[in-house]
């Protein structure tokens, strides 16, 4: 790889963390480069080492962690090798770096103003009005009004914050600015909005861009060449193009192959069996042999070399060697089996459940307000309409998706068609029944009918009691059975979401994140409900996990004729799995129909912008004039 | 002939030993609750502060077993037995007990610390400090054997000591399960010491505080049936025998108050959390109230109400012993009731935090009833921070027992207590030579006490609390 | 603001009512008025006769919530708990046993309380931030450890010894400043310097080791790293960010306690023999006057609850995101 004399190169760098008496390694070897002038993004899932990697060149890794080895030149300049007063300078002068969470990251107690002339004091000799000034015109470069400089963060939006963040960060003039997935915690009309500003400073500044992401349709917007991560190491190195029209290396094709998409309806979508190795692993061969569908036995025994497949498509992989890819993903003659038992692409999908009409589940003008009190004796003033009159209906074997952006009610929604909350007014009917008149213990018996998987894999399981009792419990609550026959039930229902029979007797913590969401969903199935509410299911996983849920819940579905309601912010997902799509806004269903046609020709303009500000379709770079 | 005599502190003790013994045979086969707990004896500073606290609980417990002695049987008459309530470690200590001096005298001294009128050699009379009835009383000539005699003994008594560590030794190391035979040839180029540390899991300091624990009794046992070695105080008393008899005061302040006060802030600080709402605010009202009232004053208020109390029903408490334990058991309790507003508000803002948690959510979609998702959801989920504040509060309570003697509403004044000793002695401080033993010795024995349990604390913080692990 | 006055004053009421009850069911009703005669006879003298005129002297002699010997209004205001407990809310202290005038007293000895607490308190806050932020400063390196090892070691030690450690040897071995005892005026700095010093150093351990954690807390957030990531040294992340954003946890603990000050010490006090409430009230409590420690915890109580206020205000000064109201 040559290295540019421009921007920021890095060769080889390695960094370590002594955790007791390990030694993990979560980045080993990695080599890149970012031109002045280009947005180089690096890819991979998490705990791939991308962040750790990004903290590494700007210094400022964790206790405990160091740099092993290699060297970071910017504008040739070597940055491991400076005084930690000489870095200081450097940080968020020629280096800066934005991270993840604008909840967190800003200071709370200190104006945008104050923070951003603490900026400008560390790297540029300004003082007196000329700081605030520049101040000013920094926060308008981003996109915001000079009068935010007087906001403290908490009066500012989480787009806004990312936009403050970004203005400090600009304040030093950067040349090469790191970007540590911006836009993951936003809504998807924000992330468009940020990362167009992103690239737009870009350009105007002149500035390269590392940006670190999981996102491909982010990296394939935004990136002129892309840097494919897997467990500390760089697998793939290519331009866009070349690295989107034919990826190299066997795990950025699987990435690219387990994606829900519109367009793969119907189909079984391709998973990646395994887990990433730990960062403490000792690993002889190459890193993604065990979940390699092409592996071989050179594979197991020699570690690949980087090889330029193409030019300037590098992959780390030993078939990359030979310049040719087996066709091993059509399943042709030279090409590999993929792992046996997975099934693939090819397998017919399920057969569609036999809808028997009547709905499972119908909400009517269903409302939930929360009062907003104030004054002397706290008597409420007004209410905060978190959900204001929604009706809809999911039959048998059905999925209705409810797509909104965070704050529209969606998951409020969820709580009260499951009367965890009470709802203002409004009628709720499953099976028929409506549950808004229920009580005692007729309302619980009516709980085993409905019930719900939850976002966050982490905090949905209770630590402290093990698998089997979690799946007992909704049983001994609801269903009248011997603890013999609960036994048998439970051994059945692991099976039935793909886990061991001995996680009986296992912790929660003793799983994976997809394991853990496999043990959610089998809690639900536990007390056979006919509806099930899947609150935002996958967004906390990887996509390759992600593949694994997905196909999951259509077998269920298509087993017991579940209904879902799927609530989800995730569009492709949506295209992928849903017949039925409704948009939610501020409370309110905006807009509703079935999928194709509400994702290809959308009526109302909030269903539009949310469309066009999915990633993945407006390419950045092809917009440039030569 | 003795009668085994049950006071009310000592049930108390049983039923507190058996609950954490219930709690261990709960626990065995739990690995995710026993992790923690190897990972904190494998910690030099866990295992070595784990084995003093350990010493210093079996201190107090053979102080816990109770008996009376019979009386001399008078013919014709019923057994009668002595209203002088003793305990297993008054029987251990005998010679300490029984060889009471006049008055003060120091550290190893042969000699009074007060002048007497003696009778000389020629007959005539002389003011000097006359020798001990009983310290140093076995040598000769004081001056001359004094120091030869204390080397030897003091010697013997160490070496006693290595034996016995070295008698010990291989019982650690025989109590590990592990293949013998194919542990013995690689075992050959290691230290007994690493092998400790592979076979049985306890850390080597473990061994190094047995050992310094081993010389110093050895040290104790050869030294203190002839000499007072902390001195003795203004009744002659043993100051030794008087800082072992404390242990059990600290320590039963320091877990009784525990006892008395968890079911308080276990229940109000979860309910209140959980339940929110008007239980909530009732909760909050009460705890906001007796926090509002100055700890030492409210403690003191009770106090001496209690006092009153026990003085108006003089007649329900036949022994001395009986009189300053129900003494003790009102001050735990009223320390338990006034002090568990800090716990039960940590636990309120738990409980606010997990029944938002997802899998609280999933219990009540099952429509699992409150009192299920209180004792298997919440209370398992906070049972860490109990343990954790537990464990804290247990040194504070110690020292505290020292400062409210101070002010007069401590334990009995009756009772041999750190806070009585210093209280007794802090006033012999303005004479002349100074007299520090006695001071010096309850501190002492009070700093071991309240540092091991400090380190132990932050071990058992560091082992349980996932937040605190990288920060000391 | 006016609003969040007026409602944390309603809602200081009921506590108060709830800490008299309190006391009042202590002092007065497990404990009844004949029984503080006896102790205040003592054994030998007791009869009936000399018990109720003890009542009679120190007004104890009236039943405690209904009075069915009076008429009107008097039934139920013409009782105990009016006389004793319910007259606390207008500052009416009443007598002590010894006949004195309660409120006289805390006047005139509030002063002497505060000379020692209120230093105490500015110095000790003033060190234990300091090095708190010295150990989070040198964190990770052998100084830290070392400071904390050191800081478990103070705060194991008893505060009792301390005081008679200080004393010793400031006072009496070398005479640097007189043992006991208290002077009104300029000349009370001799005795102050040395009840200062020692409970300020008292406390040391216990109070920079929270400090430190306070400040760990702070520091492995978000917004500390952005500002590193700005390039700024390390000490202005320190003070600017770290201790700026700390200052709403120490707020917490520290506020409170500042109306309290008024009330002083009670070891510390009575050491040094300074004339303060703090020596007051352990002389109250050993001499059994129920009469003093009922108005101090009534004292207690109130300044405590002002102390709750003077904290939520205190939030608004350091934390934008607080609005009172």
């Amino acid at each position: 790889m040559k290295t540019p004399m421009k921007g920021l190169s890095v060769e080889n760098l390695s960094v370590e963390i002594s955790a007791g008496n390990r030694l993990l390694k979560p980045v080993e070897g990695v080599s890149f480069a970012i031109g002045r002038d280009e947005c180089v993004a690096l890819l991979g899932e998490s705990g791939c080492g991308k962040s750790m990697t990004a903290l590494a060149l700007m210094r400022l890794l964790p206790d405990g962690a160091r740099v092993a080895s290699g060297s970071a030149r910017l504008e040739g300049e070597e940055l491991f090798a400076l005084t930690e007063a000489a870095m200081g300078d450097v940080r968020g002068g020629r280096l800066a770096m934005i991270f993840q969470e604008p909840q967190t990251s800003l200071n709370p107690v200190m104006t945008v103003a104050e923070q951003i002339a603490e900026a400008l004091a560390a790297h540029r000799d300004l003082s007196g009005n000329a700081v605030s000034a520049e101040a000013g015109r920094l926060l308008e470069a981003v996109g915001l009004e000079r009068d935010r400089l007087a906001a403290y963060p908490f009066q500012l939006s989480g787009g806004q914050r990312q936009r403050a963040l970004i203005a400090m960060m600009l304040a030093g003039e950067p040349e090469v600015l790191i970007a540590d997935e911006p836009t993951t915690a936003l809504d998807v009309t924000v992330q468009a909005q940020i990362l167009a500003l992103l690239r737009d400073l870009q350009r105007q500044r002149g500035m390269g861009l590392l940006l670190i992401t999981h996102d491909l349709d982010v990296a394939s917007d935004m990136a002129d060449r892309v840097a494919v991560m897997y467990a500390g190491q760089i697998v793939e190195w290519a331009d866009r193009d070349s690295l989107y029209a034919t990826p190299r290396h066997p795990y950025t094709q699987k990435l690219f192959a387990v994606l829900p998409r519109l367009d793969r309806r119907g189909e079984r979508l391709d998973s990646l069996p395994g887990r990433v190795p730990p960062p403490d692993a000792v690993i002889i061969g190459c890193r993604f042999a065990e979940r390699c569908p092409a592996v071989f036995a050179r594979c197991r025994k020699e570690a690949p070399g980087f090889h330029e497949s193409a030019p300037g498509h590098f992959a780390r992989c030993h078939l990359a060697e030979a310049q040719t890819i087996p066709p091993f993903l059509k399943g042709g003659p030279g090409g590999i089996s993929t792992h046996a038992g997975v099934p693939t692409a090819a397998n017919p999908p399920p057969p569609p459940f036999e809808k028997e009409g009547s709905d499972v589940l119908a909400v009517r003008d269903l409302a939930v307000h929360f009062p907003i009190r104030k004054g002397l004796f706290r008597h409420t003033v007004d209410h905060f309409k978190a959900v204001d009159g929604v009706s809809l209906s999911i039959q048998a074997g059905e999925t209705l998706a409810l797509v909104g952006e965070s704050g529209c009610g969606k998951s409020t929604l969820a709580r009260a068609v499951l009367r965890l909350i009470e709802p203002t007014r409004g009628e709720v009917w499953v099976a028929g029944v409506a549950v808004g008149g229920l009580s005692g213990e007729v309302l619980r018996k009516k709980r085993a009918e409905m019930q719900i998987v939850f976002q966050d894999p982490f905090s949905s399981l209770n630590p402290r009691m093990r698998v089997g009792e979690i799946l007992e419990e909704g049983m001994a609550a609801l269903l009248p059975l011997t603890a013999a026959e609960r036994r048998a039930r439970i051994a059945q229902l692991l099976d039935q979401v793909g886990l061991p029979g001995d996680a009986v007797g296992r912790y929660p913590h003793e799983f994976s994140g997809g394991q853990r969401q496999r043990i959610a969903i089998a809690r639900a199935l536990a007390v056979q409900p006919k509806l099930l509410i899947l609150d935002e299911p996958t967004s906390a996983l990887d996509v390759s996990v992600q593949a694994q849920i997905l196909n999951l819940l259509a077998d269920l579905q298509a087993a017991h004729g579940l209904a879902y309601l799927f609530i989800t912010h995730n569009l492709p997902v949506v295209g992928y799995l849903a017949q039925r799509v409704a948009v939610m806004r501020a409370g309110r269903i905006v807009e509703e129909g079935p999928a194709e046609r509400l994702l290809t020709a959308p009526q109302h303009e909030y269903t539009r912008l949310l469309l066009d500000s999915a990633p993945g379709k407006h390419p950045f770079v092809g917009q440039v004039g030569a | 002939m003795i009668k085994p005599v049950l006071l009310w502190s000592d049930a108390l003790i049983l039923l507190l030993l058996w609950s954490v013994a219930g709690l261990v045979w709960l626990a065995r086969n739990n690995e995710t609750l026993r992790g923690p707990w190897r990972q904190l004896l494998r910690n030099p500073v866990g295992a070595s502060t784990a084995l003093i606290l350990a010493v210093y609980v079996a201190i107090g417990l053979l102080d816990s077993v109770h008996y009376v002695e019979r009386l001399p049987d008078t013919p014709g008459q019923a057994a009668r037995y002595s209203g002088e309530v003793r305990s297993g470690l008054d029987w251990a200590l005998t010679p300490l007990r029984e060889n009471v001096e006049k008055t003060y005298s120091a550290p190893f001294a042969t000699h009074l610390y007060a002048k007497e009128t003696l009778k000389g050699p020629d007959g005539g009379e002389l003011r000097d400090f006359p020798r001990l009835k009983y310290g140093g009383a076995h040598l000769a000539d004081a001056r001359q054997d004094f120091w030869p005699d204390l080397l030897t003994r003091g010697g013997l008594g160490m070496l006693a000591g290595l034996i016995a560590w070295l008698v010990f030794f291989p019982l650690f190391q025989r109590g590990s399960e592990g293949d013998l035979v194919a542990t013995a040839s690689s075992a050959k180029n290691k230290s007994p010491l690493t092998l400790l540390w592979e076979r049985g899991g306890l850390a080597p300091a473990f061994a190094w505080t047995l050992l310094a624990i081993l010389l110093l009794v050895g040290l104790l046992i050869a030294l203190a049936p002839n000499y007072h070695i902390l001195g003795t105080d203004k009744v002659g008393q043993d100051v030794l025998y008087l800082s072992l008899k404390s242990i059990r005061t600290g320590l039963l302040i320091g877990s009784l108050t525990t006892l008395v006060m968890l079911p308080f802030a276990l229940g109000l600080g979860i309910a209140a959390g959980y339940f929110g709402g008007r239980v909530d605010d009732v909760i909050q009202y009460l705890y906001t109230t007796l926090n509002s009232i100055p700890g030492v004053l409210l403690i003191a208020a009770a106090v001496l109400v209690v006092q009153v109390q026990i003085e108006a029903h003089a007649e329900l408490f036949n022994t001395a012993a009986a009189r300053s334990d129900v003494r003790l058991l009102a001050l735990c309790g009223i320390l338990g009731v006034t002090g568990w507003t800090g716990l039960a508000r940590l636990l309120r803002a738990e409980a606010l935090k997990l029944r938002e948690l997802e899998f609280v959510q999933a219990a009540r979609a099952f429509g699992v009833t409150h009192s299920r998702i209180l004792l298997r959801h919440l209370l398992p989920n906070v049972m860490h921070l109990v343990l954790i504040t537990v464990v804290l509060d247990f040194s504070g309570l110690v020292l505290a027992e020292a400062v409210l003697s101070y002010v007069g509403v401590g334990v009995d004044p009756g009772m041999i207590s750190f806070g009585n000793m210093i209280n007794g002695a802090r006033l012999e401080l303005a004479r002349e030579p100074v007299v520090w033993w006695q001071l010096a010795a309850a501190f002492l024995f009070m700093f071991v006490l309240v540092l091991a349990a400090n380190l132990f604390a932050d071990q058992v913080r560091d082992a349980l609390d996932p937040k605190s692990s990288g920060r000391k | 603001m006016l609003n969040y006055l007026i409602r944390r004053i309603l809602y200081a009421i009921p506590i108060l009512l709830g800490v008299n009850l309190l006391t009042f069911a202590l002092f007065f009703m497990v404990n009844t008025p004949d029984d503080m005669a006896r102790i205040h006879l003592g054994v030998k003298h007791v009869t009936a006769d000399s018990i109720s005129r003890w009542k009679i002297e120190h007004g104890y002699d009236k039943p405690l919530f209904f009075n069915e010997k009076a008429v009107g209004a008097a039934r139920a205001a013409d009782t105990l708990f009016v006389e004793k407990s319910l007259k606390l809310f207008a500052l009416d202290f009443g007598a002590a046993d010894d006949g004195r005038d309660i409120a006289r007293e805390i006047k005139t000895r509030m002063w002497p309380s505060l000379a020692i607490a209120l230093p105490t308190f500015l110095v000790g806050l003033l060190a234990y931030i300091s090095f708190a932020l010295l150990l989070v400063f040198f964190r990770g390196t052998r100084l830290d450890t070392a400071g904390v090892v050191l800081c478990v070691a103070l705060m194991s030690i008893s505060g009792l010894f301390y005081v008679i450690g200080g004393q010793y040897l400031m006072g009496k071995l070398w005479h640097w400043f007189p043992i006991s005892g208290y002077q009104p005026g300029l000349d009370a700095w001799k005795f102050l310097v040395m009840p200062v010093l020692v409970s300020a150093v008292a406390s040391i351990g216990d109070s920079t080791r929270f400090y430190r954690s306070l400040f760990f807390e702070e520091i492995a957030k978000d917004y500390v790293r952005t500002a590193r990531a700005k390039g700024l040294s390390e000490l202005r992340v320190l003070f600017r960010h770290v201790l700026g954003n700390a200052m709403i946890p120490i707020l917490t603990g520290v506020v409170v306690v500042i109306p309290r000050l008024f009330m002083g010490s009670l070891i510390i006090e009575s050491f040094f023999g300074i004339p303060g409430l703090g020596s007051y009230t352990i002389d109250a409590i050993q001499a059994q006057d129920f009469a003093i420690v009922r108005s101090m915890v009534f004292l207690g109580s109130l300044l405590y609850i002002l102390g709750l206020v003077l904290t939520d205000i205190s939030y608004t000064l350091v934390d934008p995101r607080v609005r009172l109201e």
